[in-house]
């Protein structure tokens, strides 16, 4: 039976062709020196560091947080119990949105998708017995991220740590939540101002503290392309940058300290070309636009996270797996940090056991693996190296399109941007109808008891106590305090927010007071506002 | 024939709209007319929404885990005003432990994540044809 060779077509999820071979003819003019440079060095394209993972695994940081600050306490040290370095912290939705647990808004929200905060004692509960100079802790907040920084610091305070020794990531991107995540509160110029207030005084006053994160992860998981993802990440990090410098902030005081939170699901070779190429235009930028001389200016350090839509609902065993080829390419992609989706993530807050194979996973990978042996091990591969330069050209053709709709401010504002993705994520769908992105267990190899999966999955049950607790112990705080001096504080707040100034000292003040985070983020919003959502689709 | 009117709605604070999005956009190529609310509605405000455009069906999409006290909530809002004709579906991570918990509330259609697009599209079509008889001939 003769069989008939058949080559199909490739194109990757950016619009890049895909060769069935390559050789030396697809780098032809390709100058090393200049694209590449050593590791460690200028365009930093094969990595940031000279040795990377020879001299230091990635850090391994699973992304925690339910219910109470108690729960999640106890979560964080189990964690770092079995060798987990750094903390990442998730928030309720009532947190994130700057709503007290009590507020009308928050009932059936409150320590849902992560844990509640209302006030300093919550968060010096949840960082008991966790020394702040011992150990590096992001939070995936934004909108009230200035808020929950100003809590950290004083619990550092409290436990006698001088703000220049803790080591926090707050996301503070709020760009990226208008295009995607949704946990705008104020409108676009105000949410702006807070990130630069946040930014600048933990240029000034916190120097390890890395005040922003800009992400494309989540603009990527709402449906653009990996070139999209890149160029909107890039835009939005000139975006706060020029912010800066308008501070009057010196380039170098503060871009060594900012860094990036990006996905890299779908293909391998894409991913690792889409973060090659976003280094070195990173690099590019931040010198030539932006005048940075110190080299920790010009470098992309990320954290490179799995993406739950990767994921599938279907066989949910399967995910285990793609989350292994997830940790590969984040490594490829030279990683500072790795976050691993679940593999229960379809169907419930992540169980222990399920957090505890991604962190397995991140360890086999770095350990057992040899995918850590050497630097960028895939540099100068002519497939690689070829599509390193098809994406630079990519992102920046996305990026020119974002100039055309009026810079990234203007087309977050219009919601032309938040349009596209949504236009992206359709194509997507009815890619993965047709079949033409293949995903198994969903449109190939489907199992036949595709409808009884999961069922045997631990399902995490909110306790309706735990909310309870939650309330008992802010009724109490109300009561307990200090209130005039809560409302001074509040009253001091809302004066500066009328005015210029830099907001953290008086958001400090009342953090100190005990004023609620629904309180703090309340004056502020009698001052600036909401944010009205041009909508879309 | 009346194309079906949808009022695809976002209820509680959840900020994540792809999946609400996507099925708005493909209504509206199944020649449906869609209306989105935007993030972040509550549920007098996504009744109110549903009334005055006289839409056929509301589609809560909830990924917060809140769906079942938010499907109650607009439920509850549309009969007391009247309106308990307009048929409410709702998609997100839904457990399918929570499925006959929101049928109970009275959903007419759950959609959790993993339901394909094609399905969700017939089911509307099928409530199109049951609505407005005339085309179904």
């Amino acid at each position: 039976m003769a069989k008939e060779k058949k080559i199909t077509d490739v194109v990757l999820h950016s619009g890049i062709p895909v060769k069935p071979v390559y050789g030396p003819g697809d780098l032809a003019g390709f100058d090393p020196a200049r694209e590449l440079g050593a590791p460690g060095e200028y365009p930093f394209t094969r990595g940031i560091h000279p040795e990377m993972y020879r001299a230091r695994a990635w850090t391994m940081r699973q992304y925690v947080g339910f219910g109470t600050p108690g729960e999640t306490n106890g979560r964080f040290k189990y964690l770092m119990s079995h060798g987990q370095d750094a903390l990442n912290v998730a928030f309720d939705l009532p947190t994130q949105l700057g709503l007290d647990s009590d507020d009308p808004r928050a009932a059936g929200e409150v320590g849902r998708v992560g844990m509640a905060i209302d006030s300093l004692a919550d968060m010096e509960e949840a960082f008991d017995g966790i020394a702040a100079d011992r150990v590096s802790v992001s939070f995936t907040i934004n909108s009230v991220a200035a808020i929950i920084q100003a809590m950290y610091m004083v619990v550092a305070e409290k436990q006698g740590i001088g703000w220049d020794r803790i080591v926090t990531t707050p996301q503070n991107d709020i760009l990226k939540e208008f295009v995607a995540r949704g946990t705008w509160v104020y409108p676009v110029e105000p949410s702006l101002r807070l990130v630069a207030d946040l930014a600048e005084f933990c240029a000034r006053r916190a120097p390890r503290v890395n005040p922003i994160s800009v992400c494309g992860y989540h603009i990527r998981e709402a449906g653009c392309t990996p070139a999209q993802e890149m160029a909107y990440g890039l835009a939005i990090v000139a975006a706060y940058t020029e912010l800066l410098l308008r501070r009057g902030l010196d380039v170098d005081d503060f871009a060594p300290r900012l860094s990036f939170n990006f996905t890299c699901w779908g293909k391998i070779f894409e991913e690792v070309a889409k973060f090659r190429a976003g280094r070195r235009l990173y690099a590019r930028m931040m010198k030539e636009r932006f005048g940075a001389r110190n080299p920790k200016s010009m470098m992309f350090r990320s954290l490179i996270g799995g993406g739950g839509s990767a994921f599938t609902v279907q066989e949910p065993e399967n995910n285990i797996v793609r989350g292994a080829y997830l940790a590969l390419t984040a490594a490829l992609s030279g990683a500072q940090t790795m976050a691993l989706p679940t593999y229960d993530e379809a169907y419930t807050i992540p169980s222990s056991r399920a957090q505890l194979i991604a962190l397995r996973t991140m360890q086999i990978c770095a350990e057992e693996s040899g995918v850590a042996d050497t630097v960028d091990p895939l540099g100068g591969s002519y497939y690689v190296e070829a599509l390193t330069t098809e994406m630079e050209q990519k992102i920046l053709e996305e990026m020119a399109h974002v100039e055309t709709l009026g810079g990234i401010i203007e087309a977050v504002k219009s919601g032309a941007i938040q349009a596209e993705v949504a236009r992206q994520a359709y194509l997507f769908e009815q890619k993965l109808l047709s079949g033409e992105i293949p995903k198994v267990g969903v449109n190939r190899h489907v199992a036949p008891d595709a409808e009884s999966q999961g069922r045997d999955l631990e399902l995490y049950r909110v306790d309706p106590r735990a909310a309870e607790a939650q309330l008992a112990k802010l009724e109490r705080l109300r009561g307990e305090r200090d209130p005039r001096a809560v409302s001074r504080a509040l009253s001091r707040l809302r004066d500066e927010a009328r005015g210029p100034g830099n907001l953290m000292e008086p958001i400090l003040d009342a953090v100190r007071a005990y004023a609620t985070l629904g309180e703090m983020a309340g004056a502020l919003k009698d001052v600036f506002g909401e944010h009205k959502e041009p909508v879309r689709f | 024939m009346r194309p079906l009117k949808v009022l695809i709605a976002k209820p509680g604070l959840d900020g994540h709209d792809r999946g609400a999005k996507v099925v708005a956009q493909a209504l509206r190529d199944a020649g449906m007319e869609v209306i989105y609310t935007g993030l972040k509605r509550n549920p007098e405000e996504i009744v109110a929404g549903a009334v005055q455009e006289d839409v056929d069906v509301v589609g809560l999409s909830i990924l917060s885990g809140a769906h079942t006290l938010l499907c109650e909530r607009v439920v509850r809002g549309l009969r007391a005003a009247g309106a308990g004709g307009i048929k409410v579906a709702v998609g997100g991570t839904i457990p399918q432990a929570d499925v006959a918990t929101l049928q109970a509330a009275g959903a007419w259609a759950v959609f959790p994540t993993g339901t394909p697009l094609p399905a969700i599209i017939a089911a509307f079509q099928q409530l199109g044809r049951v609505l407005d008889p005339a085309a179904a001939r």
